[in-house]
């Protein structure tokens, strides 16, 4: 197999910052190449150049073999580079098929020919195993075949070479095992695919080659074979990195989160979680395992008090807040949400303001009516430091930070207000490594000193890890409630699937 | 001293695209008016001397810019919160009902007393109007675009009946007006011989004090949390419906303290059909100021301005005091179409960096 894309001493400046600092990397036809780099490493911008939405500086790409230079996104696709992004740019209310074939649609006499297009979208769907219903509206499809129609778009208008963005990243176990299997079959085909992540165990999983990339620069560029997740992650971050979460036994006390029989629905008024109970205790971490969407955010949003409840009762700490506001709640809860950019900060306000979301009407960041700013500069001055937050000043908009920072500025905050329960809902979704390491070590550090966590995430690794009890949730109900030393992968992993 | 000049730079940064979308204003209607063989460098210097350089044109303008200052204030208060107050209209008809009831009912108080509950009454019927949409879309979820313009008709037929026929009609006039308020209850006037009167104080007060309670205070906080994103908002237990309800009342209370200010320093009565339709006046100076409640200052100017010098411009060159709707209506397409503006005059974004991108990798 010959070189599909060469990228040769590429540079890229932002103000002060060399997003691209003189990068090489050759992909070969029919591989799958890791691009592999904490947030902000310039894996971005360097898939931004090659995707015709950032002129690089300096350097050189090519394709086959000869240079080449790249207008546009619309140029990098009549080149055959197709880019599935990480947000996934679909139209919802459209079908599989009309989403696929938007832009580049057979028409007869003007109207859309959409059994033509049907049939086509279900040759290639057939062709690469994605299993895609053509006609089935977007929005009715799960996250994993969200993506898939992504990938679909991209082979239809005549991808050879694809970029996947953070493909993993919202997806179940069990969905990235199938992501992989398509993976392996666009290879089998002779497509290159760049396999943008930082999550090391698929890396070593699917990837033929790896480039390792640090602050703008290749740092390594390996095969499987030669490297370990362990060398990975401290290439990655500069450092040793320790992949596993150190942790003591945990000393339960009393129970300050009780969940009696909580009921709720979902946006359809269909039931969402049902008959749900579960304690957490001061000092320890309890874990819900679950593959996304069976009832863990509505579970999430009802103990926030952001979602009524049909039956059952809350309990904050022994008292009873089945019924009480969000506001009032919070006085001994805190919450790290899933989504940080839709519930979790306001990415135009600055990080001062984002610190200080709860708490801002309280003294001593408000006296009556007034805010007192100073005190609040002071407070996000000291989350900045004491959560290792790279940040220029508590001015700085939220929106600037990157993905991993911003998320420390939320779990800052939360955790600063000393709560009785935390409920960290994905607390590490689409951070980097080092962040994901020093979060989790706060959470620890935070369990040790009483806090009662209730961790709801879908990376199954994550809960597994942290977790002194793991509770298994499955259509809204728990299905099981194990002690660490039983919840093991395979048996949670069945649970999870409803196995069991 | 690094903060200064990065305000600074930010200011006059903001400045760019609202300054440039008046020069494109003005250049539209210059076409417009060599279109109808005039000659517009006249036309605007008449514009320009009927506004600021003519015999007590610059009070006369001030006095325009009044209303627009206020209602600019109210409308950009709305957006901070992400709600398009077109209610300012209807607010500043019930405001001024309101001051003009207290205006002429009362008998006997002095000025320190029946001034200062005239203005009030404006701003607590002109909020309890603006409260009234601001329930219905916290509590119903009904579009405050939508109620607010029927709340405005609403308005006008309230007044066409209160006054035309209806028990605020003067009995002693032939034509249909109310009394006329006492000697008591009309503003102090600022300048001898003009007509400018003390609402140019109070609004100039108004600016700070929205500005304050915008940036400086627990509430502005949650209405420009609210505005922003209302689910972040709600999970860091703010009520978003409560926070609805009170911007709209404080949006309303200003378009109200407009129309009773209005009729207590200029008018002094009321006719049935009163307002030349300010409050759309309004949504054009909050956008020119981008909501920022420094900004409406020099917006609410420039439209009083436009307002006042058009009659002079008409007078001394024929040319329709119309045009300044062109002008109005060119400069509010520009300000909302900033790409627009910067593709025009080449000015190139802060960073060649997409923003979503921007705020991906943090670069």
């Amino acid at each position: 197999m010959g070189s599909a894309l060469e990228l040769r001493g590429i540079v890229k400046t932002f103000g002060a910052v060399r997003a691209n600092d003189g990068v090489d990397l050759a992909v070969e036809w029919g591989q799958v190449h890791a691009l592999l780099g904490e947030n902000g490493a310039g894996k971005s911008t360097l898939m931004n150049v090659l995707y015709g939405l950032v002129r690089p500086d300096a350097g050189q790409i090519l394709l086959d073999g000869s240079p080449v230079r790249i207008a546009g996104p619309d140029d990098a696709i009549r080149r055959g580079i197709g880019m599935v992004h990480q947000h996934f740019m679909l139209i919802p209310v459209l079908t599989v098929a009309e989403n696929v074939v938007l832009g580049h649609e057979e028409s007869r006499q003007g109207v859309l020919d959409a059994a033509a297009a049907r049939r086509d979208v279900d040759q290639l769907s057939a062709r690469y195993g994605l299993e895609v219903p053509p006609g089935t509206l977007v929005r009715d499809l799960s996250v994993g075949l969200q993506q898939r129609v992504e990938i679909l778009k991209a082979l239809y208008r005549g991808a050879r070479l694809l970029i996947l963005d953070e493909p993993t990243a919202v997806l179940t176990p069990q969905e990235i095992e199938r992501l992989f299997e398509i993976v392996r079959g666009l290879k089998a085909e002779g497509k290159a695919v760049i396999f943008i992540t930082h999550k090391l165990g698929e890396v070593m999983a699917i990837a033929d080659q790896i480039t390792v990339m640090r602050r703008g620069k290749v740092v390594a560029t390996t095969v499987p074979g030669e490297t370990s997740p362990a060398d990975l992650a401290s290439k990655m971050v500069g450092r040793p990195v320790l992949l596993r979460v150190e942790k003591g036994p945990a000393h339960p006390a009393g129970v300050v989160l009780r969940l009696d029989g909580l009921s709720v629905n979902d946006e359809r008024g269909q039931p969402a979680v049902r008959d749900v109970s579960l304690e957490v205790r001061a000092g320890e971490i309890l874990g819900v395992a679950g593959v996304s969407g069976n009832g863990q955010s509505e579970l999430v949003e009802a103990v926030i008090g952001l979602r009524p409840v049909v039956a059952g009762r809350i309990e904050l700490q022994g008292k009873d807040v089945t019924h009480s506001s969000t506001h009032r709640r919070l006085e001994h809860l805190s919450h790290i949400p899933a989504d940080r950019h839709r519930m979790g900060a306001i990415l135009e306000m600055p990080i001062f303001d984002n610190v200080v979301m709860e708490t801002f009407d309280r003294r001593p960041f408000a006296r009556g009516l007034i805010r007192m700013l100073d005190p609040v500069r002071r407070f996000a001055a000291r989350v900045i430091k004491e959560f290792d937050i790279r940040a220029e000043s508590p001015d700085e908009p939220m929106g600037s930070l990157s993905g991993g920072n911003q998320q420390k500025v939320v779990v800052g905050r939360e955790l600063s207000t000393e709560p009785a329960v935390l409920l960290a809902a994905e607390p590490t979704r689409g951070v980097d490594v080092g962040s994901i390491e020093f979060i989790h070590r706060q959470l620890i550090r935070r369990r040790d000193a009483g806090l009662g966590v209730l961790l709801v995430s879908s990376e199954l690794d994550e809960v597994l890890s942290l977790s002194d009890r793991v509770a298994v949730i499955y259509r809204g109900r728990i299905v099981a409630v194990l002690d660490s030393e039983e919840a093991d992968r395979d048996r949670v992993g069945l649970l999870m699937a409803g196995a069991a | 001293m690094n903060r200064v000049v990065a305000a600074v730079l930010g200011v006059l940064r903001g400045l760019l695209v609202p300054t440039l979308s008046i020069i494109c204003g003005f250049a539209v209607a210059g076409v417009a008016v060599y279109l109808s063989n005039a000659d517009p460098i006249e036309a605007f210097t008449a514009l320009f001397q009927g506004a600021f350089i003519l015999h007590n044109a610059l009070p006369e303008t001030l006095v325009a810019a009044v209303p627009y200052i206020f209602l600019g204030l109210a409308v950009a208060t709305g957006f901070k919160a992400g709600l398009f107050n077109i209610g300012a209209d209807g607010q500043f008809y019930v405001g001024a009902l309101a001051g003009v009831y207290c205006g002429y009912s009362i008998q006997g108080l002095p000025a320190v007393i029946h001034i200062p509950i005239a203005l009030g009454a404006g701003v607590l019927v002109g909020g309890a109007y603006g409260v009234i949409p601001g329930v219905l879309k916290a509590r119903f979820g009904a579009h405050e675009v939508i109620t607010t313009i029927m709340l405005n008709h609403i308005a006008y037929g309230l007044s066409e009946f209160l006054i035309n026929g209806g028990p605020m009609r003067d009995p002693h006039a032939s034509a249909p007006r109310t009394p006329f308020i006492t000697p008591d209850a009309q503003l102090p006037i600022l300048l001898p011989d003009s007509r400018l009167h003390l609402g140019l104080v109070l609004a100039l007060l108004a600016v700070p004090l929205i500005w304050f309670l915008i940036e400086r205070t627990v509430i502005g906080f949650r209405l420009r949390a609210v505005g922003l994103n209302p689910v972040a908002a709600r999970a860091a237990g703010i009520s978003v419906g409560w926070t609805i309800v009170l911007v709209m009342g404080i949006s309303g209370g200003l378009a109200g303290l407009a129309g009773s200010d209005e009729v207590l320093g200029l008018a002094h009565f009321m006719p049935p059909s009163f307002s030349i339709g300010y409050g759309l006046d309004a949504i054009a100076v909050a956008l020119v100021a981008k909501s920022n409640p420094w900004a409406v200052l020099p917006s609410a100017l420039l439209f009083g301005a436009l307002r006042h010098g058009a009659a002079f411009m008409q007078f001394q060159t024929q040319v329709s005091a119309d045009l300044i709707s062109v002008v109005e209506a060119t400069v509010i397409i520009f300000v909302a179409a900033p790409a627009l503006v910067r593709w025009l005059f080449r000015i190139r974004e802060r960073s060649a960096v997409p923003a979503s991108f921007a705020a991906q990798e943090g670069v």
